[in-house]
């Protein structure tokens, strides 16, 4: 996905597939907590 | 000043290496802390019993569901107002330091708003809340868009639809979470209800929660390009492969025709988010669907909470269709399967068809989520990389008017209806052919743009310093 800069003075860094894990679920799970808490506000309609 | 010269952008330039799949969640834990300004709402009954302490019966010197309501309000108008003037600021300074801002200013203004409910004075909760929170909203919302289209210049509605889902998102966590921490400091015996204990636990958890946004966003080096990615400008004449500023981009017709197009659709939206709950209890009461097979007020909440999920898919689904479809064509579909819709309702209304009222209705929503996810790539295409994000600031401007004009539109087309005697769907007829006719006005506004005339672009390559990246 990525390509290094050609004239970049930055440092390499490498982003490890852990890293791109623990990021994902830092907003994935209170946002899916969200989402399924409203989900299941949702299904008040069709009872 | 050691803490000041990390927050630069020159300190988060990426490094050869740098996954650009970490940039959407710093932007999600953004968008989904200051989306809980649409949860504002489950305060306002308990701030409206402060004095008496009972929800159900308010002292005289309590406040007012309208006066409470104005926080909000100031709220949103200072979203789009602080977007537009601090936009310029942010390319200049990098999202790192504007996201900190926006951090402090939102946390910020929960503990000047927990203050003012612990003295039970409304003004320092406008200011708060409204105000400092306001702020820290608009810098918030616009303060990873440019980033993201940067890092994504393939995938630059996939990229902003992420983050701006974020703020659909960000109610449904807040509503529960505040609920349960009222109920939680309630039963502690923090007094006010639990509101103002709320208000402090809330500043302390999204100050940390925006942290993360803050340490993890990182800019790409001028010349990065995703592997394999070559920029067509003959892909579509909409795209420009030139760079606009945002001062340059008010000059140009094809902003304000976008500034139509945000309106008309914002608008529209509101109209049916605004009025949702009683809206479907009128439309399939008892009355109409016979003894006690008529829309409840739970199941009302309920078409609420779908609403709302819609709305988030709507953001994440349509932007992305957004990058195959092109930015105008998407529009063309909101508007012109809005009109379609729109005019649709008061007829199922009529003819009593619940399933499929509720369909329709799911469906304008996505695209009322989906327009405000589309718009900063539609920007970025014909505007170019270079300001996007002061230009899109300036463009929530038409959010914050929609803000006002829809609520005022439907109050004002259901209560003339009313007076008039008619009640069920027929009471809500002229707001949904209203609503239709300004997505006409929408259609032909978005039919109207057309590339940007390279006379507007910045002569030369832009540089860095100036929000270059």
């Amino acid at each position: 996905m990525n390509q290094p800069p050609a004239s970049s003075a930055a440092a390499p860094e490498n982003s490890s597939g852990g890293a791109l894990f623990l990021a994902w679920a830092f907003v994935g799970i209170p946002l899916l907590w969200g989402v399924s808490q409203t989900f299941v506000k949702a299904l008040t309609l069709f009872q | 000043m050691a803490q000041a010269s990390l927050l630069d952008r020159s300190r988060t330039v990426a490094g050869p290496g740098y996954n650009r799949w970490l940039i959407p969640p710093a932007a999600l834990a953004i968008h989904l802390a200051i989306g809980q300004a649409y949860a504002f709402s489950v305060f306002k009954k308990p701030l409206g019993a402060l004095l008496s302490g009972t929800p159900d019966a308010p002292a005289p010197a309590d406040w007012t569901p309208a006066q409470l309501g104005v926080t909000f309000s100031i709220a949103i108008v200072l979203l789009g107002l602080s977007a537009a003037i601090f936009g310029k600021w942010l390319e200049r300074v990098g999202p790192r330091k504007a996201m900190m801002a926006s951090a402090l200013c939102f946390s910020g203004g929960f503990f000047i708003a927990a203050l003012g409910v612990h003295l039970h004075n409304l003004w320092i909760v406008y200011f708060g809340y409204g105000f400092v929170g306001g702020i820290g909203l608009g810098i918030g919302y616009i303060s990873p868009v440019s980033t993201l289209i940067k890092w994504f210049p393939d995938r630059r509605g996939v990229a902003t639809g992420m983050a701006i889902m974020g703020f659909g998102g960000g109610a449904m966590i807040a509503s529960p979470m505040s609920v349960a921490l009222m109920d939680h400091f309630k039963a502690s015996g923090t007094g006010s209800l639990g509101v103002a204990a709320t208000f402090l636990a809330l500043g302390v958890i999204y100050l940390l929660f925006m942290q993360f946004g803050v340490w993890t966003i990182r800019v790409p080096a001028d010349d990065w390009v995703p592997a394999g990615y070559v920029p067509n400008p003959q892909h579509s004449a909409l795209i420009t492969s030139g760079n606009v500023s945002a001062d340059n981009a008010l000059k140009t017709p094809q902003f304000w025709l976008l500034w139509v197009v945000l309106l008309t659709n914002v608008t529209a939206g509101i109209g049916v988010l605004e009025t949702a709950s009683p809206l479907i209890q009128d439309t399939f009461s008892d009355k109409y669907m016979g003894a006690g097979k008529g829309v409840t007020a739970a199941a009302a909440a309920g078409f609420v909470g779908l609403l709302s999920l819609f709305n988030l898919l709507g953001r994440f689904f349509w932007s992305s269709a957004s990058d195959k479809l092109g930015r105008k064509t998407t529009y063309a579909i909101y508007f012109g399967l809005g009109i379609v819709l729109y005019a649709l309702i008061p007829t199922l209304g009529n003819g009593l068809q619940l399933a499929l009222y509720v369909a329709v209705a799911c469906v304008i929503i996505s695209m009322y989520g989906g327009g405000f996810a589309t718009i900063p790539a539609y920007l970025s295409d014909l505007f170019g990389k270079y300001q996007v994000g002061a230009i899109h600031g300036r463009l929530l401007t038409a959010w914050s008017t929609a803000g006002v004009l829809g609520p005022l539109i439907v109050n004002f087309l259901h209560e003339s209806r009313k007076a008039e005697g008619f009640t069920g769907a027929a009471a809500y007829q002229t707001v949904f052919y209203t609503m239709a006719g300004l997505l006409v006005v929408g259609l032909l506004a978005n039919f109207a743009v057309t590339a940007v005339n390279e006379r507007y672009n910045e002569k030369g390559p832009v540089k860095a310093e100036a929000g270059g990246h």
